[in-house]
């Protein structure tokens, strides 16, 4: 059985698609990566799935049963971990967790060993108002709260976003430890480099679902042969190659640029001879793209 | 680049909550034309220092001048001097376009003919005319983020703050944005920024790493990565994110 299966599902706000005719599958035990930016439709498929907004139009079995018909017996098996901090500011961090475990009919005694790893780090201020945690403290005890009643599923909106990447890693391992005890893992997030903590990605824009894969293997609907351009200030080169006939796409990447061609036979020592010119030393090289590349094309 | 008078100079500065020293002496400055990153991990004390450097709080202790005027004694003056721009505060997304312009020319203290020639001149070369009435709500993000870059330089302040302004944005409205801030560095704006994305960190001409407070690197991009023999910024941040925390213990 999936553990999701999601078949044309389509919400409007107004004159507004937010989730346009999407369909997903999730494995069992997977973790599925929704990538995105903003207003992609990450968070309104997110609140379907978990029953808390209804679609238009499409269906969807979570765990076998129905988010629309059977929300009451699925918010048992289901935790989610909103997008925006959303436990009781003035609770104490254990009072939220207590909340939380109360809800589901447990307690934090019954289901402790879920979320040792995590709570474990954050008990030592369990007096502690939840408002006056810390971003990092904030999104443990979210997690902890979302993992109490121990779900089958994990829905995580945006967990990482405005995180720095050292407290991301540190997220990202959490949810691996999750995930190899079991647990099914939906996560969203804007941040591209993230894909490859998942076992599925999902590439979303405008309300779509543009492409499904593995990390690895979604990088093959990139059609192009892409090049890789090395060279000093930046920004003069990247306005010389927006000028060159031969450019199809040149975008910057950390410390050098991408680049694609017109042609489908690209011969680097004429855009080297071109930039030669104009007194630019560059080092042209054939690369594999990433994902995030992959989403840029599938923009366009 | 011959050595100009830095537009940013900070010495020993430090903000302190009751006994918990949220910047904790930093020092550095930032030169006119520059693009300045400001990085560190989250609670390492970014927006606090960043709240001093604009005016808005006042230090505990040390020195610091911005534009020229000193941080204690002429807030108002930094105000007026700079802009400043985040993905969360930019534009009011229930006014339309040449409201927005006009809101902030006021702000700004601009005159009546002043904004209408801003405006004018604005609109155009964004491109914007025919959308001068839309309700910024109904913008693309790309535009908007245009539009909220050009509004905060509307008074033509030497220098802008950007506080995380690419944060959830789609990977190619992220490169313009970018290309926006190097034509404005290139006319020589002072730009000073903060961002999560690493990649962007390769972007800025000299980036600053903050841990705990403290300045724990501070150099191009090309040198912290020899320094902390990474691959790029992402390994960086990590190398003196450990260092920093390791320190602290």
């Amino acid at each position: 059985m999936k553990a999701i299966e999601a078949r044309s599902i389509t919400k409007k706000y107004g004159d507004v698609i937010a989730v346009n005719e999407v369909s997903l599958n999730v494995e069992d035990g997977g973790i599925y990566g929704l990538i995105g930016p903003d207003g992609a439709g990450k968070t309104t498929l997110i609140r379907i799935l978990t029953s808390l907004l209804y679609p238009e139009s499409g269906s969807a079995m979570v765990l076998g049963l129905d988010p629309v018909r059977e929300y009451k017996k699925l918010r048992k098996l289901i935790g989610y971990m909103p997008g925006k901090f959303s436990l009781y500011q003035d609770l104490s961090v254990e009072e939220n967790l207590q909340l939380f475990a109360s809800l589901h009919n447990t307690t934090i005694k019954e289901n402790y060993h879920l979320i040792r790893d995590i709570y474990s780090q954050i008990e030592p201020f369990r007096k502690r108002k939840a408002g006056a945690l810390s971003g990092g403290m904030k999104q443990k005890l979210a997690l902890s709260c979302a993992m109490i009643h121990k779900p089958e599923i994990l829905f995580l909106d945006e967990p990482t976003t405005g995180v720095d990447p050292v407290s991301r890693k540190e997220f990202w391992e959490m949810l691996k430890n999750l995930n190899e005890d079991g647990l099914t893992i939906l996560v969203s997030t804007p941040y591209m480099d993230e894909a490859r903590q998942c076992h599925t990605i999902g590439l979303m824009q405008h309300g779509k679902i543009m492409a499904v894969d593995s990390p690895e293997n979604v990088t093959t609907m990139f059609k192009k042969d892409l090049f890789e351009i090395k060279g000093q200030d930046k920004y003069k080169l990247l306005k010389s190659i927006r000028e060159y006939q031969g450019t199809d796409t040149v975008y910057s990447f950390g410390s050098s640029l991408h680049y694609t061609d017109r042609s489908g036979d690209f011969q680097p020592r004429h855009l080297e001879k071109y930039l030669e010119k104009q007194g630019i030393a560059v080092v042209i090289e054939k690369i594999s793209p990433t994902v995030e590349d992959t989403f840029m094309a599938l923009m366009r | 680049m011959t050595d100009p008078a830095p537009i940013v100079s900070v010495k020993n500065l430090v903000k302190a909550f009751g006994k918990f020293h949220a910047v904790d002496r930093i020092s550095f400055e930032v030169f006119p034309g520059e693009i300045f990153g400001f990085l560190g991990a989250n609670g390492a004390g970014k927006t606090t220092a960043i709240k001093m450097l604009t005016g808005l709080w006042k230090p505990t202790s040390g020195e610091a001048t911005v534009a020229g005027y000193d941080i204690y004694k002429e807030a108002e003056s930094i105000k007026r001097d700079i802009g400043y721009m985040s993905q969360k505060f930019s534009l009011y997304s229930d006014l339309s376009v040449v409201e927005n312009i006009r809101l902030f020319g006021g702000i700004y203290g601009l005159g009546k003919e002043e904004i209408k020639m801003k405006s004018d001149d604005l609109l155009k070369r964004l491109n914007l005319e025919k959308e001068a009435g839309s309700l910024i709500s109904s913008l693309p993000l790309g535009w908007k983020q245009k539009l909220a870059f050009s509004v905060a330089m509307l008074h033509d302040p030497k220098i802008i703050f950007l506080d995380e302004p690419t944060g959830g944005v789609d990977p190619i409205t992220r490169r313009q944005f970018w290309d926006m801030i190097y034509e404005a560095a290139d006319r020589g704006k002072t730009i000073f920024v903060t961002t999560h994305y690493m990649d962007e960190a390769e972007y800025c001409d000299r980036i600053s790493m903050m841990v705990s407070g403290k300045i724990a690197a501070l150099g191009t991009p090309g040198a912290l990565k020899k320094g902390f023999k990474a691959r790029d910024m992402d390994e960086v941040f990590v190398g003196i994110a450990r260092e920093g925390k390791s320190l602290a213990e």
